[in-house]
């Protein structure tokens, strides 16, 4: 019988959304990522130019009243650009991100359920044989079987997600397998699938929101390395990636064709990281303390 | 002039208060004991004294160490008093040490940090405040890692570690609480010889009255942050003055009045020999793993209406035997049946036969699943039911229950979070009731609680076990609960049931001497006059 | 501790088996048949024979595996059917760019993220703490690939100090070749060296509210003694896992990171291969970049041992 050191009950909790609109972090980081989903969105209606239609006689002009972003060197409207840009890394990530969380919780799940068994011990193999393959590797063995394509992209950055929410899964699982809830609802007589669903899946719930977030700012990153490279989202499409390996051979005569895209990349992973913290915070206040 | 002398002292952190004036003194080879349930503040004073809390707090009223204000000095004087003029040892021995380094480092350390010797010189010292908590050499050299240690052992080298300098005041927070009957005897049984030899002082905070009271010079209660009495052992035991100070004392003797037993037996739950293998992981590339014996050849048997009581120190198998009857292991050896039904047919366990049985956990606050409602939590053995009562006689059903355990039915709507250590067991056993077994096991269920909350829970269980006809299987390694509410009790030890027989037989006549040492071991709270 | 660097070692083995397998399985089974996907679907009959007798192609498909597994042990990766060159060589001599990379960009990250984060942990809630984290946080979202653009216009057309790309040979000597890997270097490291910052940073603060840093106060010792002789050692197991991690990132990165100095490194050429469909330099360079990532989490592994001795003896 330990007498906590602070043995403070919990007093009443405000309610989570008040914390939430309190958390500096989350509010920020929400802003920022509903500003750059909202473009993509807003992108499947208007751009304020077409992207596709290239108009050499505007080429490489800076900021100004007619393109707000200036234009690149084929006369493309660069805030036009960012706008579909920004679906197709949205897109992308947020693909790839469910694929991993689509296979690997369950895998996770399953694994802890297993625990010490033939199934946990492949599984866990599995993960550490698609971390040996970085997603650039992975998207190299694609690509260079299929071809390069943003479908590509998203499969090799959804493989490479598998194992790693496989592997968060399991970690909590297991500390919750041993807790005595557990052993209640076996005592109830319902089976490691059932407890999995009812019991253990809602308590690792937080952690897969928090670490969603951060697999979908990885994703973007992912993805628009892929596309520098040119295995991601081919043209005509316009990517964030692409734009930037374009604006290259032109950064020092025109940097702001270097500098928007890039910004664009940085501000949304940005946005995605603060959120991340501000749920983690959210969730679980202890951790608030230890940070 | 005391050795450690505190007035008046007042901690809170933020508008709250936590210790309210807070006064008492220990002398030079002098054991003060400070005792209260959870909350009382009896671990923070002693924190207070090392100066050890986290930032945040604030402090008024005076803390005298050897002559140093407490309070007032820096934190490199606080540092060259801590281990040095008083040492200090905690609750948790497993993770007490550094699993990184050795042992005979560890306590090295200490000497190194405030003395100006060599390496060679310090770990000689280190070995012999080793051999002064028997450890020898010959088993426990100082390159030993501490997960090589058990617990009782690794309390022994945070022991060395605090009296390696043979400070003048030696303050232990709940020292053998996490630690076996037979061990804790041991720890204390050193410390009391510590304390004669060096003429320490020893602060010792405990919720444990038997402790208190074998060992104690004085003793201080304490209650939400004050003192609420204290006074010379023998004489605040012969004359306690304050109602919380006998209310305490009665709760921890407390005698359960246990109604007669039923009087047509029949048995119910029958083990025989029962064994239960734990594969080892392998030593070698080829050939066998090795199996450990958890559970060796046990029968027992349980009549309708009987109050059976299991106890055994941590390791000898009891868990594991639980978890065997209850229908979550196979066994390897043996059957087990209850009404005659087996547990297991073939490798699936039986549903009517696991629901005339039902467990209630140790642990209030891990045995809920935090997202659930009272409501959800308590209907879960509905699972086993074939045709489990759905809308108004759900209701009706989870209504009984927690009128049955004390609770209202109000609360079936609330989260658990919401609810005190001793209100999670009653929901535990209003959980357990549901079903309406005939046979409850009770796996350490009041070990986690406090004193006076025991008592009531106690009581709650031979009310309901008299209503209800209910048996009950109660596994402990508190032998003075078990004494209190079992007809029959039977001890366990390496994975064997060494002895059995009616509890006040066993107890007063002890015949194995496993029994005997355990009972031998067991501090006992002295009659009141 | 032998024993446990044997099983470490034969997962180590058994890792590169099952790897070669699926990497063979996915270059050379899942096209159907290699000579017509390099040739393209108008090749001529003759043509497709003599690339499938020159590639191997006529055994059956265990044999081709243990073929190409039993060259690559006597270092024969295959001839390159676009430049006809043997693979080993164009491979060996890039490897040597790509592979220093990612080890000097290791290196810099730790040497960065280390004291950031140690620092940033001891002095947890200062105005320290809060840079080193506002620092981080921006530098997990800078792509590595653009961090380099902008340090190309920086450092090397503004300020002069490094050229602007290509590699100045190891024949040149140690140090100017260094010097044409730093910026690309620390291009790869800054991100990863937030990353690693923050993970030191709250590895070591769970470190110091464990119960051994408890006791080690309680024995005299000061907070900062506490953090350097116990609490930093347990903290190194969380950290090892992440730089682990970080050589195959980091690997991947040189990869990129090459495009934008021009370096003559493995990048370029598995993406031409890609585009030429040179499946065999594909093939080679993959395998080679799983082999890199798979000695190093070995390495990582006996660290682990090194460091906690709760996983050397089987007691």
């Amino acid at each position: 019988m330990s007498e906590a050191l602070l043995d403070i009950e919990a007093t009443a909790q405000p309610a989570l959304w008040r914390k939430a609109l309190a958390s500096r972090n989350l509010m920020i980081g929400a802003a920022l990522t509903l500003f750059f989903a909202g473009m993509a969105l807003l992108s499947f209606v208007w751009t304020p130019y077409s992207v596709t239609g290239v108009n050499i006689a505007a080429k490489l002009q800076t900021a100004s009243a007619e393109h707000w972003l200036g234009t690149d060197h084929f006369g493309r409207d660069i805030l036009s650009m960012i706008m579909v840009g920004a679906r197709a890394s949205i897109a992308v990530a947020i693909v790839a991100v469910g694929i991993g969380m689509g296979l690997g919780v369950p895998l996770g799940l399953a694994a802890a359920a297993n625990r010490g068994g033939l199934l946990d011990e492949i599984i866990m193999r599995g993960n550490d044989l698609v971390f040996a393959f970085p997603s650039l590797v992975i998207a190299i063995l694609i690509t260079a079987i299929w071809g390069p394509g943003a479908v590509n992209a998203i499969i090799a950055i959804g493989i490479f997600n598998v194992p790693v929410f496989a592997r968060l899964t399991r970690g909590a699982a297991l500390s919750l397998w041993k807790r005595e809830f557990i052993l209640a609802a076996r005592v109830a007589g319902k089976g490691a699938a059932r407890i999995s669903v009812e019991h253990i899946l809602p308590n690792v719930a937080n952690l897969l929101i928090v670490q969603g977030t951060i697999q979908f700012s990885l994703g973007i990153l992912a993805e628009a390395a892929l596309s520098y490279v040119g295995l991601g989202t081919q043209p005509p499409v316009p990517s964030w990636g692409r734009m930037l390996a374009e604006s290259q051979t032109l950064i020092y005569t025109s940097p702001h064709l270097a500098v928007i895209p890039g910004l664009a990349i940085v501000l949304t992973v940005l946005g995605l990281n603060l959120m991340g913290d501000g749920l983690r915070d959210l969730f679980d206040p202890r951790i608030r303390k230890a940070r | 002039m005391a050795l450690l002398e505190i007035e008046n002292l007042r901690v809170g952190i933020g508008a709250l208060d936590i210790l309210k004036g807070v006064s008492l003194q220990v002398n030079a080879g002098e054991i003060v004991a400070v005792t209260g349930e959870s909350g009382s503040g009896k671990s923070m004073t002693a924190f207070t004294v090392m100066r050890l809390l986290p930032a945040g707090f604030r402090y008024e009223g005076r803390v005298t160490l050897a002559g140093t204000q407490v309070l007032e000095t820096t934190e490199a004087q606080m540092c060259a008093l801590r281990g040095n003029d008083v040492g200090m040892i905690f609750q948790e021995p497993m993770t007490a040490l550094n699993p990184v380094q050795t042992i005979g480092d560890q306590v090295a350390e200490t000497i190194l940090i405030h003395e100006k010797v060599s390496r060679a010189e310090a770990r000689a010292r280190a070995r012999e405040a080793l051999e002064r908590v028997e450890l020898p050499e010959a088993r426990f050299p100082l390159t030993r890692y501490p997960h090589e240690l058990s617990g009782g052992q690794r309390q022994r080298v945070v022991i060395a570690m605090a009296i390696a300098l043979r400070p003048r005041l030696l303050i232990a927070d709940e020292p053998t609480t996490a630690l076996d009957v037979t061990t804790q005897a041991q720890i204390l049984a050193l410390l009391q010889r510590l304390v004669a030899e060096d003429g320490m002082g020893l602060l010792m905070i405990t919720h444990d009255l038997a402790v208190v009271a074998d060992m104690a010079d004085r003793i201080v209660v304490m209650r939400h942050g004050e003192v609420v009495e204290q006074g010379e052992t023998a004489h605040l035991l012969a004359h306690m003055q304050h109602p919380y100070t006998r209310m305490l004392f009665e709760a921890s003797r407390h005698a359960v009045a246990l109604p007669e037993p039923s009087v047509n037996p029949q048995a119910l739950l029958q083990v025989r020999g029962v064994s239960r293998d734990y594969p080892l992981p392998r030593k070698r590339l080829f050939g066998p793993p090795g199996a450990f014996r958890a559970v060796d050849r046990v029968s027992l048997s349980i009549e309708r209406g009987e109050r059976v009581g299991l106890v055994g120190e941590s390791g000898c198998g009891k868990s594991t035997l639980t978890r065997a009857i209850l229908g979550l292991e196979q066994v390897q050896e043996g059957e087990i049946t209850v009404a005659g039904q087996p547990v297991f047919t073939g490798t699936r366990p039986n549903r009517a036969t696991r629901r005339r049985m039902q467990v209630v956990f140790q642990d209030p606050y891990g045995s809920f699943n935090p997202r659930h409602r009272v409501g959800r939590l308590i209907t879960e053995p509905f699972h086993l039911l074939d045709d489990p009562p759905r809308g108004k006689a759900r209701e009706a059903a989870i209504a009984e229950a927690l009128t049955a355990v004390g609770l209202r039915a109000s609360d079936a709507g609330k989260y658990i979070h919401e609810f005190s250590g001793g209100q999670r067991q009653r929901i535990a056993i209003a959980r357990a009731l549901i079903i309406k077994p005939e046979l409850i096991i009770l796996d350490e269920a009041v070990s986690a609680l406090d004193v006076s909350v025991r008592a009531q829970i106690l009581d709650l269980l031979a009310d309901l076990s008299a209503r209800y006809d209910l048996a009950y299987l109660f596994i402990s390694h508190d032998l003075s609960v078990v004494r209190t509410i079992t007809d029959r009790v039977l001890v366990m030890r390496a994975g064997r049931i060494v002895e059995e027989g009616p509890t006040k037989r066993v107890f007063d006549a002890p015949e194995h001497p496993y029994t005997k040492e355990l009972i031998a071991a067991a501090p006992v709270l002295p009659e009141l006059a | 501790m032998l024993r446990y660097a044997f099983r470490r070692f034969a997962s180590l083995c058994i890792s590169l088996i099952v790897a070669s397998a699926v990497i063979f399985f996915a270059i050379e089974v899942i096209p159907g048949d290699p000579a017509r996907y390099m040739l393209g679907i108008n090749a001529q009959e003759d043509t497709l024979a003599a690339l499938r007798e020159q590639l191997g192609l006529n055994v059956p498909t265990h044999q081709r595996y243990l073929n190409w597994i039993t060259g690559m042990v006597q270092g024969d990766f295959g001839t390159s059917y676009t430049y006809r060159s043997p693979v080993a060589d164009m491979i060996g001599e890039r490897l040597w760019i790509s592979l220093p990379l990612a080890l000097y960009a290791l290196t810099l990250s730790t040497l960065i993220a280390f004291p950031a984060g140690i620092l940033a942990a001891a002095r947890r809630g200062s105005a320290l703490d809060a840079g080193v984290m506002g620092v981080t946080q921006l530098g997990v979202a800078v792509p590595n690939f653009w961090f380099a653009m902008l340090m190309v216009v920086l450092f090397a057309i503004n300020l002069r100090w490094f050229s602007a790309g290509g590699f100045a040979g190891w024949e040149a000597g140690f140090f100017p070749a260094m010097k044409s890997l730093t910026l690309p270097a620390v291009a790869l490291a800054l991100p990863q060296a937030s990353i690693l910052a923050r993970v030191m940073r709250s590895a070591l603060i769970d470190t110091l509210g464990e119960d051994f840093i408890r006791t080690a106060r309680a024995k005299g010792l000061t907070k900062r003694q506490a953090m350097w002789r116990h609490a930093l050692r347990n903290a190194l197991i969380p950290v090892l896992t992440i730089i682990g991690l970080q050589f195959s990132f980091l690997m991947a990165g040189a990869i990129i990171i090459e495009q934008v100095f021009f370096l003559p490194g493995i990048g370029r050429l598995v993406f031409q291969s890609i585009t030429q469909r040179d499946l065999i330099v594909v093939e080679s360079v993959v395998m080679l970049l799983v082999f890199a990532v798979i000695v190093v989490n070995f390495a990582v592994d006996l660290a682990y041992a090194w460091v906690d001795p709760r996983l050397r003896g089987a007691r």
